[in-house]
């Protein structure tokens, strides 16, 4: 009896501790979110509460003069160049993302899979400065000679994105497509489709939210991928005028000038809400592809 | 005069504490001689030291030189910018702050600026560098100004090849980037929407040794020994030399600085004294900066 009872009683501690621990560890990631975003905020809006400058000009003005006489804060570039470089990140590579589950789930022999999966999983795990310096030491020269000027560019800076977001998305949406129960593509095919008419009409669309969740997941790294981007892409402050042309971004203003600002000064403050402004957007981006992936489901 | 009497005096009183390192100093010296150690003397404690990452190459040498000499001193050296070195020293996170630039010049709040001391601890030349197929070796400051500010466009308007400029610029909060801007631009601004942005020295380095027609700056401390494989351009006519700096020759150079936050502690003047000294200066001469010896 007595034995029954403290055995009963360990289990009820067991699930006691395991679910507590869980239960904290899933506030404790909702409350470090939360008290970032509300830092961010906190900080970012400095620039309009202590340093006195205006919104309108910091989204709408393309300048950026924090050492001139009057100093100025306009972030356009900034947040045109992180635009373009994202999308066309993933332009490029949610494209050849998607073909690759396919292929992988569908197309590919078993033994070529095996292959191709640790093969992703280790592109996901290079760090970003190695792709990086490849790009500089590689891509910029090449980009050099074909379209002249000095290389560094708002095309070197998408294509080191495209090449570090295409494994995050395609190991997603393989997963996606993975999980699409065979069924569909039993029914389809007895009505008398064909491979791809199967893939492309039935599983792909059965897929979509998992896929939109990978581009979601590809698109973040590239909004907030910093070093790499950085460094190819020539931080220029102007708008690019083409996609040979250098250009700057949120990440790489900020990676490059944070460092060297003091607290409390206006251009310390613009940083801060630069980095506000880029979690915005991250968000918006989020949401919007949310909303696309469970709108299509239905 | 007097200064150069008063440092020669201090370095034969700290010449006499070194080596005889006993019995009593002779008096001789009245004129400067309370910042010299007493003879003797052993420090402990910890020093933090964060910024400039101009800086840090000599400051971490100068801190293994330090702690070899004081066994019981810890020094601890990270960079992070001169934003950095000011702002954690202004927050006594750190001993002293590294920074590349005098901390009134980045505090805007000129209250905090009054409690912070700027120690100049050593001096750093920049060079004009060019990538290697720009046949130019000397540019005069008004030629430099107009590359910078866009005016000139084309090597050859200059005396060099047919071949376009390509501007490489430092990040406009950057200390070399302030230094070149105070020295040689002066009232011209540098048109930043030309030529591209590199984060650092390094990076700088590899664009300018890869990129056709390519010009910018970097610290002389970043062009000695192995890294000597960029081509430097002589201002004016004058080589970065530091004869040229003490004639005023050469314009391109500036202090570096160790803040502290009010009277600093025993060990951490005794460390800052230590980078200005006559012991160091060889040492601070073969990193590519200039010791303080030798500037006055």
């Amino acid at each position: 009896m007595q034995q029954m009872y403290t055995k009963r009683r360990n289990r009820w501690l067991e699930e006691y501790i395991g679910r507590t621990f869980a239960v904290v560890c899933g506030w404790l990631i909702v409350l470090i979110t939360v008290t970032m975003i509300i830092f961010l905020a906190v900080k970012g809006i400095q620039s309009f509460t202590d340093s006195r400058l205006s919104l309108s000009d910091m989204l709408l003005s393309a300048q950026w003069d924090p050492n001139g006489t009057p100093p100025r804060y306009g972030a356009l570039i900034f947040i045109v160049g992180s635009m373009l470089v994202s999308l066309g990140a993933l332009l490029i590579s949610a494209p050849i993302a998607l073909a690759l589950a396919i292929f992988m789930n569908f197309i590919a022999p078993k033994w070529f899979v095996s292959l191709l999966k640790p093969v992703l999983e280790l592109l996901v795990g290079i760090p970003s400065v190695v792709y990086g310096w490849l790009g500089v030491t590689i891509l910029v020269p090449l980009l050099r000679e074909w379209f002249g000027g000095s290389g560094f560019s708002l095309l070197a800076g998408i294509i080191v994105l495209s090449m570090m977001i295409l494994p995050t998305i395609t190991s997603v949406a393989a997963d996606a497509l993975a999980n699409v129960p065979m069924a569909y593509m039993e029914a389809s095919y007895g009505l008398g489709s064909t491979r791809w008419q199967a893939i492309s009409r039935v599983i792909v669309p059965a897929a979509k939210a998992g896929i939109a969740t990978g581009v979601v997941l590809g698109l973040a790294r590239a909004f907030g991928e910093a070093l790499a981007v950085q460094m190819v892409i020539g931080n220029t402050i102007k708008l690019p005028s083409g996609l040979d042309s250098p250009t700057a971004t949120l990440t790489s203003i900020l990676t490059m000038d944070m460092a060297n600002t003091i607290n409390g000064t206006p251009w310390n403050n613009a940083l801060w809400t630069l980095a506000l402004i880029l979690l915005l957007i991250s968000f918006f981006f989020i949401a919007v592809i949310r909303l696309v992936g469970s709108g299509k489901e239905r | 005069m007097w200064s150069k009497r008063v440092k020669l005096g201090l370095a034969a009183l700290l010449m006499t504490g070194v080596l005889a390192g006993c019995g009593q100093t002779e008096n001789n010296n009245a004129g400067g001689n309370e910042e010299t150690p007493k003879k003797e003397e052993t420090y402990s404690g910890t020093i933090a030291l964060a910024g400039s990452t101009a800086l840090q190459p000599l400051a971490e040498e100068a801190a293994n030189a330090f702690m070899e000499k004081y066994p019981d001193v810890s020094i601890t050296v990270q960079g992070g910018g001169s934003g950095t070195g000011v702002n954690q020293v202004a927050a006594g996170a750190v001993q002293i702050g590294n920074s590349d630039v005098p901390a009134a010049e980045k505090l805007d709040d000129k209250s905090k600026a009054s409690e912070l001391v700027d120690h100049k601890v050593a001096g750093i030349a920049f060079a004009i560098v060019v990538n290697d197929d720009v046949n130019v070796d000397n540019l005069t400051t008004k030629q430099i100004q107009d590359i910078f500010s866009g005016k000139i466009k084309n090597w050859k308007e200059v005396g060099g090849p047919d071949e376009a400029i390509h501007v490489i610029n430092r990040p406009a909060s950057s200390g070399t980037r302030a230094t070149f801007e105070k020295t040689i631009m002066k009232d011209v601004k540098v048109n930043d929407s030309i030529g591209t942005v590199q984060d650092s020295n390094g990076a700088v380095e590899q664009a300018i040794s890869s990129t056709p027609g390519a010009v910018s700056y970097v610290a002389m401390s970043y062009l000695i020994g192995e890294k000597k494989n960029l081509k430097t351009v002589k201002i004016d006519g004058a080589e970065p030399t530091v004869e040229n700096i003490r004639t005023e020759k050469y314009p391109f150079w500036s202090y570096e600085y160790m803040i502290t936050k009010g009277e600093a502690k025993e060990e951490v003047r005794a460390f800052i004294d230590f980078v200005k000294s006559e012991e160091f200066a060889p040492t601070v001469k073969n990193m590519g900066y200039i010791p303080m010896t030798e500037l006055e």
